[in-house]
Order: C-alpha cells, then structure tokens, then sequence
C-alpha cells in the first residue's frame, strides 16, 4: 500500500508531491489525485502486474470541469459534417445492433503522461507513471459508422465531440480530429464496452473514440458528435495545444494536413516500459530468487524485446516477454535475479525495443508540453 | 456563463468530487490570496496551483495567467491580474 510521500516518482515538482492524495472518485478505487477538478488522477503503478487495468483503477484525466452523467437511453451519436453524403444519428441500442463488433485490447495512455519527470519542469497536470491504462475495448469500427454515412473523396479530417464542456462559454470546448485514414483504419473504434463491462463514467460511459497506438487525446470519452471535414479543424486542442516539435521524436505516422513548419500533432506512442513491481528505494529479502517485472508499449509495431541492467546500464541482458496481447497493448515481462545476497545493490533499468529498431532514449528530448517522455529508468534496489 | 459558475458554486455539477475535497486545498497566506482563490477557482480546483510548483519564475505565471484569459476565456478583470501574478510568484514561484 502506498504511504504519504509515495504518490509519486521522486522527480516530480515539490509541490506536486506535496499535493497529491489518494482519493476516491465514485465508482473507484483510491486513485492519486493530482487534481480535483476538472478531476485527475492517475493509477498506482501496483496496479500494472496486472495484464489488463481494472476498470475501477482505471486512470481519470479531463480537461474541462462540467461533466454530465450521460444518460444512455438519450444519447445519441451524430455523423455528419461537410464530407459526409448522408449525414445520421444512432442511439446507443442501434449502434450495437447495426454493425459488425469488435473487441481489441489497447494501452490508452496519456500524452503527458510523465509530464512531472520533464526537466526543466513545464506546467501541466504533474503526472508521474500512472496516466496509462491497458483494457479490452469493445465496439464497432469507426469506419463501417462512417461508410453508412457516406465519406466523400474531399474528407480531410474526422472530428470527435464529447458531452464534457468548458465551465465558461468563452473556454474552448475539447474537440479533437484524426486524419480520415486513421479514422478509416479497422483498428479504430466506437467502444461501449471496457474490460467486459460497460466503460465507467469517468472513462467515456456511455462510448468513447478508442484510436489505438495513438495517444489518448484522440480517445474522445462520452463521444456525442462526430464530422468528416475538408479542411484542417483549426480549434485550440489541436493547435496550438497537444504538439511535439518535428524532427525530435522517432514517430512513423504523420498527421499532415496539420502540420505547420516547426510542429505537428502528436500522433502514436513511442516505445517505452515501465517496472512494475519495484520501486526507486526498494529492498529485497536476500538469499531468495527476486524477479523484476514490468510492461513495455510503443504504437503499434509491437514489442521485440525488453532488456534489463541490474548495474546502471553496463551490462544488458533479455528479458522474457510474456503473452502477446496484441500489437496496441502493453506486453508483460520480467526478468529473474538469481540469488540476491545481502548487501547487494542493484540500479535496475529496462530497455524496449520495437520491431521496427525504435527504441527508449537515455536523455530526456525536451518539449515544452513536456510529452513522449520515454527516458529509461534508473531504480536503487537493495538486498538485505 | 455566470450562471454556470454559481451552479458549479453551489455543487450542482452533473457529477464530480464533491466541493469538500477541493476545500482541503489551502493556499499560502499573503496578500491576493483572496483575489486569486475567487478568480482561479471559477473553473478548476486550486490543488492547479501548488501542483505546478515550484518551478515558474513571474514570468512563468504571468504567461499562464495570460493563457488563462486569452485562450481559456476568464473573466478576470486586468486590474485585479498584477496581484494575481505577484502572489502566485511570491508564494508558489521559484
């Protein structure tokens, strides 16, 4: 369990750490509040030996601070938009019924997650580890709800909504697009259902955007709206909110037609992991077999290796990965250590590595939004 | 628009943590504590300001304060904005 002073990684901002408490939002487990309202709170890092993240631990992050508890026989989804032949509107009953579903399991993860580790500090919400989750979604594609509506050939970009709004009418509401292709990709959901259960209000209820590989921003929760569009969506979450400087990070996928000359949306994940079961600080019993567990994610390529140094990075061996859960969820490994004798101390880091060569950074690339911090991690583990 | 932030005032969100969780959050005594608890607290919870801290200099709360009014639409009247930053730098500022 955690105590006080361990809602966090030791480099996030004073008085984040100082700020932080374990609370819990309804229908959940206590979760670290960063803040309340609009609420965010992140997951205990315990909570990922699990393969998939419990619902009620489930990360909360919202922008705006006016959130309706939708009421599921009255939503409805709208297609439409200047791209869209025959615009329409489903309910909830209609949009199960009338399309093929799918189930698929992905990471959804914060784009600031690790936003609190980025040095310089940079304001935002100070997140340490925990913005991340990874669940089974389960829906229908995106692309069949669009093609019911009729994509015209001058779609540029597809445009979410959700029921979540500003508390002031002057505060731009949170809008997010994707490029059509990425909207048009089979991968790409309308999802009810998290886990095998309806998603929690506080993550989307009653159905969200999942976008997997690409970070969360584009997973609009309580989605009510969505418009295919000839033209970049030029609203202020997309520009000049949620960009990476280009030619920093090792993406693949492009969001072009909004891409200025110095930045460019953030698109998937980059490759990253995290240990799970251990802690900067912790101690292990000696003379019994230990075992370092921990995840390791990128956007999509999957997962080819994971490797583990007990001294600081000299030495580096593979870990074992475990079952594959699919390209866009996070994949389980771990790594054993023999026969920790008292007295031992170890500085344990782990490396992914992609199928396609990409990997973790050991200096931070610094951006002001403080975003894809992949910087692998240095742990103090003593035997005693 | 007023009238939104007196219902969130009175707790009469759709759905949140309640207001007594966010009135755990007590900001540092000193003059334009009260200016900048009304004023930032029209739309977010004041845990905002000791979470981004210590780390922005004035200039760095200046440019949030700014940010606030400029894109994110708070009526904060420009007299009350010098005594805003200079508390927030003071109390929380590096």
């Amino acid at each position: 369990m955690l105590a006080a002073g361990q809602l966090g990684p030791a480099g996030l901002p004073s008085g984040a750490l100082e700020s932080a408490v374990l609370d819990t939002l309804p229908g959940k487990v206590p979760l670290i509040k960063r803040t309340w309202r609009p609420p965010n709170f992140e997951t205990p890092t315990h909570y990922f030996n699990d393969a998939f993240t419990r619902n009620d631990a489930f990360f909360v992050r919202y922008h705006l601070a006016t959130i309706p508890e939708v009421d599921a026989t009255a939503w409805r989804l709208k297609i439409g938009g200047p791209s869209a032949e025959k615009p329409l509107e489903l309910d909830l009953e209609q949009l199960k019924r009338d399309f093929e579903q799918v189930e698929l399991a992905a990471l959804c993860i914060c784009s600031g997650n690790r936003r609190g580790l980025s040095d310089p500090h940079v304001p935002g919400v100070q997140w340490g580890n925990g913005a991340m989750g990874n669940a089974r979604w389960k829906g229908v594609r995106l692309r069949d709800v669009l093609k019911r509506a009729g994509v015209k050939a001058d779609a540029l970009e597809v445009v979410a909504d959700g029921a979540d709004a500003a508390v002031l009418d002057k505060t731009p509401d949170f809008i997010k697009s994707i490029p059509v292709w990425k909207a048009l990709d089979e991968n790409t959901l309308i999802a009810w259902e998290m886990n095998g259960e309806a998603l929690p209000h506080w993550n989307g209820y009653p159905a969200r955007l999942v976008v997997p590989g690409w970070t969360a921003t584009y997973w609009t929760k309580h989605v009510t709206s969505i418009s295919v569009v000839n033209e970049p969506y030029t609203g202020f979450w997309m520009a000049p909110a949620y960009r990476i400087p280009k030619g920093k990070f090792a993406v693949v996928d492009r969001f072009l037609s909004q891409e200025t000359d110095v930045n460019t949306p953030i698109t998937e994940m980059v490759v990253s992991s995290l240990v799970t079961n251990l802690r900067d600080g912790s101690v292990l019993p000696g003379g019994k077999p230990a075992m370092v567990r921990g995840v390791a994610w990128d956007g999509g390529f999957g997962i080819r290796t994971v490797e583990v140094s007990l001294d600081g990075g000299r030495v580096w061996r593979p870990a074992d990965l475990g079952a594959d859960l699919g390209r866009y969820a996070w994949r389980q490994w771990s790594f054993p250590i023999a026969a920790p004798q008292p007295g031992d101390e170890y500085v344990v880091m782990a490396k992914a590595t992609n199928r396609i060569g990409g990997s973790q950074t050991f200096e931070l690339v610094f951006n002001p939004a403080g975003y894809h911090n992949n910087v692998v991690q240095a742990l103090r583990v003593k035997v005693a | 628009m007023r009238v939104r932030a007196l219902c969130l005032a009175l707790g009469l969100t759709a759905s949140g943590p309640s207001l007594a969780d966010e009135a755990q959050v007590v900001l540092k005594e000193g003059p334009g504590r009260d200016v900048v608890a009304a004023n930032c607290s029209m739309c977010h919870s004041l845990d905002y300001i000791p979470m981004n801290s210590v780390f922005m200099d004035q200039k760095g709360w200046e440019a949030s304060v700014t940010k606030m009014i400029k894109v994110m639409g708070a009526p904060i009247r420009s007299e009350d904005v010098p005594a805003i930053v200079e508390y927030l730098s003071r109390h929380y500022g590096k």
